[in-house]
């Protein structure tokens, strides 16, 4: 997939994948992520800041692919999740450890890890995945 | 001003290795013309459905290939996209031009060509209609957004992995009845149950395979409908919208897209949930099936799983879902699923559709849903002309 | 005013391959390999996890030590033979997940397993000449070994990163480096493997670099062995630091606490780093380190430190690194073989 070799696209996003930098619209006090540029709420009544996750969470729905899309080929199978962050949002994220232990509602925290590698010869994109904290 | 549908065709669902989207979908608008018994010249505009031809076979510019082909040119051909919903949304837009007064016979079509790329690619290809860059990104695929909202179901409402399976039993029984199948064969709860795991607690024989096909149906203005036998008529239309992202949604149980397209068309319809005969629903997986059941107010929230299992979707029980065989059994090429569910409808309600009729069917509902339900699309057809 | 490291921390992948589980493979004698490299097993890195990935949480854990304001960090320098690039900094993607600024010196470092306290020497001069308040210095590896080789069944993964400035929880109080043009271990540009002398990996290199570099620091402060309370070395096995410890006169209560590679393996420039963590884990106020690492090629640089009150306040704010040591899973050597690329799919 082509856009998967694309730099821009990966580079432009990497404050939101390395940080869990979100928005929080000073309106309605709702927070965000990834960063958005119009309240969906407030919308032109908005005021978006950037907001700073703290990295923690609990996990609302999990899975485990076992058949996974191209490029994730070598890392199957490995577990997913929706994760509930502490501040509100949510956001989908693979679970690292030991996958057989991922239970609905159980605390997370946020781990550096590789994503994804575009082939041998191409960029690695790094992100956020899930630990579950002890 | 009242529309009807008088034509629909369907290619066979299958692995088409000697056939291209090109062949496919000049396939099914020559059927559709022959079963509305007019000629091509007569059809004023095209709309077609298609979710990723780009990707799938590097083709875009699709609508005009598909008059070029046909022999139609220079008509308007319009392609839509709303992944697996595209082709309602053809339909929509082919609906909405006669209402607008500027037709009188429109052909809307749906079509999609996913084998010629490895499974993989295509898994890829598919997760286009999720997030890109917050779910595809991190590895997700469709059937991993659907067991998202599998286990919740269960967890939440008790469902069980029998119920999920049920309704890939009742899809396939149906469909072993359906010459134009990809897998038109009976299966067991034990065989999806024993199928492998692809995301849990999603199995194989939850899963819609990977499918070509194409659709077409013949849509006309009240005032030349007479020159046609049996129309049937639209009576209700919505379409609704939702996040993207599965992860943003309030809650993973239930698809606004569908509560919200439902109600419109209900409406519309001047009816309620349980004057349906017979409904055609988006069972991309299992328990997609079972949260559509309770989405367009066949049954409570969180007792789709049992009215499953209490045989209340057969195609002889009190509300046959999927009688011609589902996604699940007919196959799914996304782009012309939508379509396809209107065509077989129609094809119900004419009375005439041999093995597959359900008997006095009068009003029957399709549902297409897109993505994982970002976009939800609900169109109600009755036999007779409503007033 | 004393500098030294204000913050220390690392990260240790929770995967273990076993000694026994290796030889069982190849079918050697683990009973024999066990006793001759001291080594029970060794840290595996997940599939998604590289020098990168745990470069920032071993640099995470330093920072939280530390205490400050990570944008007051002027330099980061990490030492690695795994840089995940050929072209291409690790430094830079570290940097910016640690929200370091962009006011920051940034340069990968190789010098084979001492790359990491190199590092920590560059931090260190330029705290010192005032260019900079902060400087983080990381030693990181997830090293490979070829299949079937002695490196097999010590090649480890770990990071050990030190935030170095002013009011220290351990004052640098000296260090010297000893280098010589002596080829015992290297890897050419393009291999998947690194390639060794054997044997010749031995006196004229490890034990000559080590003690030499550990010898020259104690002329140089006029310190014997007895002054210091801990002692750590570059372990490429068990055996090689205890007899380095041995010929220079310490004993083995000094070495015991940085002695880590009996659990972890060898994480090549994360080795003796990770081993500093241990004895910062849990030294007292006052005590003296000896720290010298190794590099083939080859070289070591020697440290001396002394812990200071700041240590009681600072060293529980991350996790340790027996924390790190005891979350593991022992895995058998075909998921090894899978996780590490050593098939040719």
């Amino acid at each position: 997939m082509p856009y998967k070799s694309s730099v821009p696209l990966f580079w432009r996003l990497k404050k939101s994948k390395y940080n869990l930098i979100g928005t929080k619209c000073n309106t309605c006090d709702k927070v965000f992520f990834p960063k958005r540029n119009l309240c969906p709420n407030c919308r032109r009544r908005g005021n978006l800041d950037d907001f700073q996750f703290s990295g923690k969470g609990k996990i609302v729905s999990h899975t485990i692919i076992r058949v996974p899309p191209e490029g994730f080929e070598k890392y199957a199978p490995y577990a997913a999740a929706i994760i509930e962050l502490d501040e509100g949002a949510r956001i989908s994220g693979q679970i690292v450890g030991d996958i057989s232990k991922v239970e609905t509602g159980k605390p997370v925290r946020a781990v550096f890890r590789k994503i994804y590698e575009d082939g041998s010869g191409g960029l690695i994109h790094y992100g956020m995945k899930w630990e579950m904290a002890e | 001003m009242r529309v009807a549908v008088v034509g629909a065709g369907q290619t066979k669902f299958d692995e088409h290795w000697e056939k291209s989207l090109r062949d496919l979908s000049t396939e099914a608008g020559a059927l559709a013309l022959k079963d509305a018994r007019i000629d091509g010249k007569h059809i004023q505009s095209l709309y077609i459905g298609n979710m990723s031809a780009g990707r799938f076979i590097g083709q875009e510019h699709l609508a005009a290939l598909a008059v070029d082909q046909a022999g139609l040119i220079p008509i308007p051909a319009t392609r839509c996209e709303a992944a697996c919903a595209s082709s309602a949304l053809a339909f929509r837009e082919a609906y909405f031009s006669i209402l607008s007064g500027q037709y009188d016979i429109v052909m809307a079509a749906g079509s999609e060509k996913m084998t010629d790329l490895k499974g993989t690619d295509a898994i890829a290809t598919l997760m286009g209609a999720g997030d890109q860059e917050w779910e595809s990104a991190i590895g997700l695929t469709f059937v991993s957004l659907y067991a998202l909202m599998a286990r919740r179901h269960m967890e939440k409402y008790g469902t069980t992995r029998e119920q999920m399976a049920m309704v890939s039993v009742n899809n396939h029984r149906n469909g072993a009845l359906n010459e134009l199948a990809q897998f038109p064969k009976e299966i067991t709860i034990e065989q999806v149950l024993k199928s492998p795991l692809i995301s849990d607690p999603l199995r194989l024989l939850d899963c819609s395979p990977i499918t070509d096909g194409a659709t077409a149906v013949i849509l006309v203005s009240e005032r030349v409908a007479k020159r046609f036998e049996n129309p049937i008529w639209i009576l209700g239309s919505g379409q609704a919208s939702d996040t993207l992202a599965l992860h943003h949604r309030k809650s993973l149980t239930e698809l606004l897209s569908t509560k919200v397209a439902s109600k419109k068309a209900y409406e519309q319809a001047g009816l309620k949930p349980k004057d349906i005969d017979i409904a055609e629903v988006h069972d991309c997986f299992s328990i997609n099936e079972i949260i559509a059941i309770e989405d367009l107010g066949f049954c409570e929230k969180g007792k789709g799983g049992k009215f499953v299992e209490d045989g209340k979707i057969a195609r002889d029980a009190e509300k046959p879902i999927n009688p011609t065989g589902g996604l699940k059994s007919i196959g799914h090429p996304v782009g012309a699923t939508g379509i396809r569910q209107i065509s077989d409808i129609v094809k119900q309600l004419r009375g005439d559709y041999g093995k597959l009729q359900v008997n006095g069917a009068k009003i029957g509902l399709a549902l297409n849903i897109g993505g994982s339900g970002a976009t939800g699309v609900v169109n109600i057809f009755g036999r007779d002309k409503p007033k | 005013m004393n500098i030294g490291i204000v913050g220390y921390g690392c990260y240790i992948p929770r995967l273990r391959i076993s000694v026994d589980e290796i030889a069982r493979v190849w079918g050697t004698d683990a009973e024999s390999f066990k006793r001759g490299l001291m080594v029970e097993e060794k840290a595996v890195p997940e599939m998604d996890e590289d020098t990168i990935t745990i470069s920032v949480e071993a640099g995470r854990n330093a920072i939280l030590r530390a205490g400050i304001d990570p944008k007051k960090i002027g330099a980061i320098y990490i030492g690695s033979e795994s840089h995940p690039y050929a072209v291409k900094p690790s430094g830079t993607v570290v940097a910016e997940v640690l929200r370091l600024g962009e006011n920051i010196m940034v340069a990968d470092f190789e010098f084979a397993c001492k790359a990491g306290t190199a590092a920590m020497q560059c931090c260190y001069g330029l705290v010192k000449a005032k260019e900079i308040e902060y400087g983080l210095a990381i030693g990181a590896d997830t090293s490979q070994g070829r299949p079937g080789d002695a490196l097999e069944y010590t090649a480890a993964a770990a990071a050990g990163a030190f935030v170095i400035g002013k009011d220290p929880l351990a004052t640098l109080e000296g260090m010297c480096s000893f280098t010589t043009d002596t080829s015992d271990f290297w890897r050419r540009e393009g291999e998947d493997y690194p390639s060794h002398g054997a044997r010749f990996t031995g006196k004229p290199a490890y034990f000559k670099h080590v003690v030499s570099a550990s010898k020259l620091l104690m002329e140089k402060l006029s310190l014997k062995p007895s002054d210091f309370n801990h002692v750590v070395f570059h372990m490429p096995n068990g055996k090689f630091p205890l007899t380095a410890s041995k010929m220079l006169g310490f004993s083995k209560e000094q070495i015991e606490q940085g002695f880590v590679v009996n659990r972890i393996g060898n994480p090549y420039s994360g080795s003796s780093p990770v081993g500093l963590c241990s004895i910062l884990d849990v030294a007292k106020p006052g005590d003296r380190i000896l720290m010298t690492s190794y590099g083939s090629g080859a070289g070591s640089d020697s440290f001396s430190f002394i812990v200071t009150d700041n240590i009681l306040e600072r060293r529980d704010k991350a996790k340790k690194t027996e924390d790190y040591i005891k979350n593991k899973k022992n895995i058998d050597y075909g998921l090894y073989v899978k996780l590490r690329r050593k098939l040719k799919a």
